[in-house]
This record gives structure tokens, sequence and C-alpha cells, in this order.
């Protein structure tokens, strides 16, 4: 029902080329993780998808040009989260999950009981309860990037951009929150773009990736196809190690640099002791 | 494209009991700080109409002022004199110091959301210092005393507001790219300064009017009679509705222009229309008092201190607690010195700081 498109996209900041014509596509229900290095342009791609930055080039939902509609209705379709969010200084959780809810409010309107529901459901769903009537300038990180989650989903939109969603998150929480954007993935046919620095969290959730290197398109794909030793080390200048795991889906490792391991092993690890004996 | 996100099910009805119980305790005490203001206001409008150099009872005013409203008739047995001193010196005073400190609070609320800035004040944009250049001009230059019925002074220094907003605001619009705030207040920075360097100059030319244009820049709500009343009251109505209807987008633009976006809101049309009617209120209460300094900050600070950060309560609170402390300003103003009177935004300085210092530390313990 709402497959993203992107064909050609040409994005300036400050008069400087930062993606040089970037095609890519998520079907409906579909997920894309968008990869690379810093400085890449993954941000700048979500941003100007989202409506955010000034584009050439082609971006649709479900065949309808994104360019093209009122922001209410841009708002209505796809939900983003930036990778530095905004904290505002004075607000509890619930009023900022309940600013979701604005592009179903008229201009004057205020949030009626449904708006409530919503933003109470998705705080329940995001284990936020016992936060709900905290300030959200004072939360810790990871307990505001789920916040900052929970606004995104309060909008109800079948298109999901998330900028690195989960980089503050423990273990558990960033599980929990991947799972919950895939069953919702899965379940609503939901359209989810993401941004993950994780290689090994992007191959387990992603359907298909974009590897974005230097404004370009560099590899796109499953992650088997994306996801190989070479490009790793050519693109991200890492060592890593690639393997399949029990589901077909490619675990990255990191591993360090062979001469570094030797270095290491040269040095007698029981030094400390050595010393004390000598004392 | 409707999906149905979250709300599969109906949402949770939950226990009536103790989670009803708990609303009716979030309503009410969501309710108070509103009943706190008004009685504060009342109360203070009250005292402003017993306070004075001549002596009113207590119970005759509080009768007269029943006989004011419709369909009551009551002899209130106040003298004559008595009855014209309350009318139409100190009540039309009173609301004067009412709408003057509603309408700069407020504005200053509107402008502090807009800049995302409690410090912003209301004359942050070139306001005071656009109509301080128009008081000063007509001071200096005119020989008629109004034009059509309107005093020339308080019109040229409601021109002067409007056009030094303005002036900033096109500069600043234009010249900034992103989130148009920072430029905005530079341009206001630039603007206030030029103009208050061109005032300054037409002063010193006209160093026999000193002591008008001095008078008038420090305030004063003696001038407000029942006529210049009912000339701002369509002004200060229109702006501070306006104001007041806007309290939710400004909540929205607390996450800032981009996510303002995101979330369907075009901020810079909401800032250019929360700027037009802040600077618009503002405009108003410097028309007819002159240039009443401190509660366009402090009074939006101490609600927000009070109600939180949401501006759908920091508004109407302002409007408030606002009329209600420049009601207090003025009897200090008129009574510190009797039978002279100080300068409003002398008082407003005097008292209002130290309420602030007070107001903070005060708020600081419960951790707000
Ligand atoms: N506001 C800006 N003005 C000018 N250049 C910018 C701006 N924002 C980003 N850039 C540049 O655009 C390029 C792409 O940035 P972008 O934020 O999209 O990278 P990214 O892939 O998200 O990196 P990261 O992994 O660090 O988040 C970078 O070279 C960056 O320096
Ligand atoms: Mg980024």
């Amino acid at each position: 029902m709402t497959d993203l498109k992107v064909t050609g996209l040409r994005v300036a900041r400050q008069r400087c080329e930062v993606l040089h014509g970037v095609d890519a596509e998520v079907r409906a229900g579909g997920w894309l993780a968008v990869i690379g290095p810093n400085g890449a342009g993954k941000s700048t791609l979500l941003k100007a998808v989202a409506g955010l930055l000034p584009y050439t080039g082609e971006v649709t939902v479900d065949g309808v040009r994104l360019r093209d509609l009122p922001a209410r209705e841009l708002a209505r379709t796809l939900a983003y989260t930036p990778q530095n969010p905004v904290v505002p200084p004075q607000m509890p959780v619930r009023e900022y999950v309940l600013l979701g809810r604005t592009p179903y409010l008229g201009y004057l309107a205020l949030p009626g009981r449904r708006d409530r529901a919503v933003a109470d459901q998705v705080i329940e769903r995001l284990d936020l309860t016992a936060l709900a009537t905290r300030d959200v300038g004072t939360l810790s990180g990871g307990e505001r990037q789920r916040v900052v989650l929970a606004r995104a989903l309060a909008q109800q939109a079948p298109v999901l951009l998330l900028d690195e969603p989960t980089t503050a998150l423990d273990l558990g929480h960033q599980q929990q929150v991947l799972e919950l954007v895939d069953r919702l993935r899965r379940d609503d046919g939901l359209t989810v773009v993401t941004t993950l620095h994780d290689l090994g969290v992007a191959a387990q959730y992603a359907e298909r990736m974009l590897l974005l290197v230097n404004g370009e398109a560099a590899a796109s794909g499953t992650a088997a196809e994306v996801l190989t030793p070479a490009g790793i080390a050519a693109h991200y200048n890492a060592h890593v190690e690639v393997t399949t795991g029990p589901d077909g889906r490619p675990r990255v490792h990191l591993i360090r640099p062979a001469q570094v391991r030797a270095e290491q092993a040269e040095v007698p690890t029981g030094g400390s002791a050595r010393h004390d004996a000598d004392a | 494209m409707p999906t149905r996100l979250l709300p599969r099910r109906a949402p949770a009805p939950g226990p009536d009991g103790p989670r009803g119980a708990d609303r009716d305790a979030r309503r009410s005490a969501r309710f108070l700080p509103y009943a706190v203001g008004t009685v504060l206001l009342l109360g203070s409008v009250l005292a402003g109409l017993l306070v004075g150099a001549a002596d009113l009872p207590v119970r005759g005013v509080l009768l007269a002022l029943l006989d004011e409203l419709p369909f009551v008739h009551v002899d209130h047995g106040l003298t004559p004199v008595q009855y014209s001193v309350l009318m139409e010196i100190r009540m039309p005073r009173v609301l004067g110091a009412v709408l003057v400190g509603s309408l700069l609070a407020v504005a200053g609320a509107g402008y502090q959301g807009v800049f995302r800035n409690p410090m912003a004040d209301p004359y942050l944009l070139g306001a005071a210092s656009g109509a301080g250049l128009g008081a000063t001009l007509v001071i200096a230059y005119s020989s008629a005393d109004s034009v059509g019925g309107v005093g020339i002074v308080p019109l040229a220094a409601f021109v002067g507001a409007i056009a030094g907003v303005m002036l900033a605001y096109a500069l600043g619009a234009t010249a900034g790219r992103a989130d148009g705030t920072a430029t905005l207040v530079l341009a206001g920075v630039a603007v206030s300064a030029f103009l208050a360097a061109v005032q300054t100059f037409v002063q010193q030319a006209n160093v026999d009017e000193l002591r008008r244009i001095y008078a008038w820049i420090l305030g004063s709500l003696s001038s407000i009679g029942w006529d210049e009343l009912a000339l701002v009251a369509p002004y200060a109505a229109v702006s501070t509705l306006v104001l007041l209807l806007h309290g939710r987008l400004l909540d929205v633009m607390t996450v800032g222009d981009e996510e303002a976006a995101v979330l369907g809101v075009n901020a810079a049309r909401v800032r250019f229309v929360v700027l037009l009617a802040a600077s618009l209120a503002t405009a108003t209460a410097v028309a007819v008092s002159g240039l009443i300094g401190f509660i366009g900050i402090v009074v939006p600070h101490a609600v927000r201190r009070l109600v939180g950060g949401s501006y759908r309560r920091i508004l109407p609170m302002s409007v408030l607690l606002g009329g209600a402390f420049l009601v207090v300003a003025d009897i200090i103003a008129r009574t510190a010195t009797a039978p002279g009177e100080l300068p409003i935004g002398v008082v407003t300085a005097f008292v209002g700081a130290p309420f602030f210092v007070i107001v903070l530390r005060a708020t600081r313990q419960v951790g707000l």
C-alpha cells in the first residue's frame, strides 16, 4: 500500500552537493536500513525525504509526489525522528508524545480524547508509563530516545523514517524498540527506513540495505549482498568478519587488526605481577 | 493512507474508580491556578479602587460596583464627589493598569514562545525604541495635540512601535536562513540601537522638551481615561485573543522549526502571526502608558514557575497576573510618595526585581 520510492535524489547543503543522485525503493511493509560511514549523507537522505531539505529528484509514496502534499498531509503520511532531537526545556513526556497528534489537529484545535488515548497507548507500548509525568529534559539519553520515537509513532503515519533510533539504548531496550518497529511493520504494514550504525543489528532487522558512501549508493540489496568483508573494509576502513547466522542473515563481527593482536601478544600480561615480586 | 497503528483494540477503558478520581484531581489541579489568578486580579482591582488620596468607604465602593452590574440596582450611599472620584478617576486608571499589565505580560509570553527564550521581552524587536522615537518626534516638533480626537503622542508611539518591529522583522526574516530566530533577534538589536540613537539625537536637539519626553519614557498611567480605554480596547482584545489561541502551536514550536515542520506546522508562519499579535499588544500598551519595563519578562517567568512550561497555560495566566501586578505597582506608585507620584516604570522594576528573585528562590526548592 505504501511504497516509498526515491529517484535521482540530489541534495546540496550550503551550496555543496552532499547527495549525488541516490535511488532507493522500499516496498510497503518493508524495512530499509541506510548504512555508511560518518558523513556519507545518511541523515541528509532522511531529511530530504522528510521534506526538510530542498532537493532535486523525486520522492514518491504510492506514486504521490511528496513535494506536492500539503504540510499536514505530509505529516500524516510520514513520521521522522532526527538524529539529534531538540528537547523542549519544560514539557512532561505525555505532552511531548501528544505533539505527535499535531497533524490531525486543525490550526487552532486542541487535542481530544482520541488523541490522548493514542498517545497513552504508545507510551504504554514503549514502556514509558513510569516516565509519563517527568519532564523530557530530565530524562536519560536512552529514555529520551524512546520518547522521541513515541512521538513519531503517535503520528500514526504509514512511513517511518528513523535516524539512528537506537544509538543511546541499552541492549534490552534496543531489542525492544526494534522488535516493536518490526511488529508494527508486519502487523500494520508500516514502511520503515532507518539509518543504523550497528551493521549486525541492521542485518538482523532490515530486509534491504543501502550502503551510502560519499553521497552515492555504493551498494544496495539484501543484507547478504551488501555486507561483504571486502565492501566493509573498503568503505568503512574497518576489519570485520562476516559469518552467516542460522536465519541465513549475515553476522558482522568487529576484529582487531592482525598486527595489533600480534603486538599485544608480545607484551607479557604478567607485567605488574613481576613488579610486585621485585619489590 | 489510513494505517491503524496501535489502537487495534479499543483504548483501554481502565478501572473507573481510582483513575476517575485521579482525573478529577488532575482537572481541579489544572483549574486551581486560574482561580487563584482571578482572585488576585479582582482583589488587586478592588484595592486599586479603594486606595488613594480621597478616602472611599469600602462598603460604598462595593455597592457602587454592584450597582454597575446589569439588572442590579442598589443604593451605594457615596456622595457625588466620592462617586465621581471612583468612576471618573480611579476606575479608568485601574482598568488601564489591568489592560497595560495584561498586554505587556501576554506579549512577553508570546515573544518568549516565538524565540524559545525565557529572556525575550516585548521590546526585543524595536517596539520600545520605535515608540520612543515616535513620541519624542511629536513632542518635539508637533504643534497639534491630537488628530481626529486621538492624542498625538499615543498615536505616534503606537505607529512608532509597529514600525520598529516591522523594520526589524523585514531585516531579520530576509537575512535569516534556517532557524530564523537568531537573525531576527540580531535585527531587533540593530534596529533598537539605531532608533534609540535617532531618538537621543532628536531629544538633545530639543532640550526644552526634555522633561515631557522623560515623563513619557518612564511611563505613566495617569493619562488613561474612559476615552483612551475605549479607543484601545479593540486592539487589546484582538491581540490578546490571537495570542491565547496560539498556545498549542507555541508548544509545538518548542521542538524547533525543523521538527515542527515534520509535525505539519509551518513555524515561520506561526512566528509571524504571534509576533504580529504580540507587537500589536505591545504597541497598544505603550501608546497609553509609555515604556513600562520588566512586566513582559517577570510575569511570564513567574507564571512559568507556577503552571509549568505549556503556553496553553502560560498565556492566560500571564493575562491575569500581568494585570494584577501592574495594578499593585500602580498603587505603590500613587501612594509611596503621596501627594507626589513615582513613575510607574520605576516601580515595576523596583518591586519586580526583588519579587523575581523571591519567585526564583521559592520555586527552586520544589524543583521546578
Ligand atoms: N547543515 C549543514 N551544512 C553543511 N554541511 C552539512 C550540514 N549538515 C551536514 N553536512 C555535511 O553533509 C555531509 C553528510 O552529512 P550527514 O549528516 O547526512 O551524514 P551522516 O551520513 O548522517 O553521518 P553520521 O553517520 O555521522 O550521522 C557531511 O559531509 C556533513 O559534513
Ligand atoms: Mg547522521
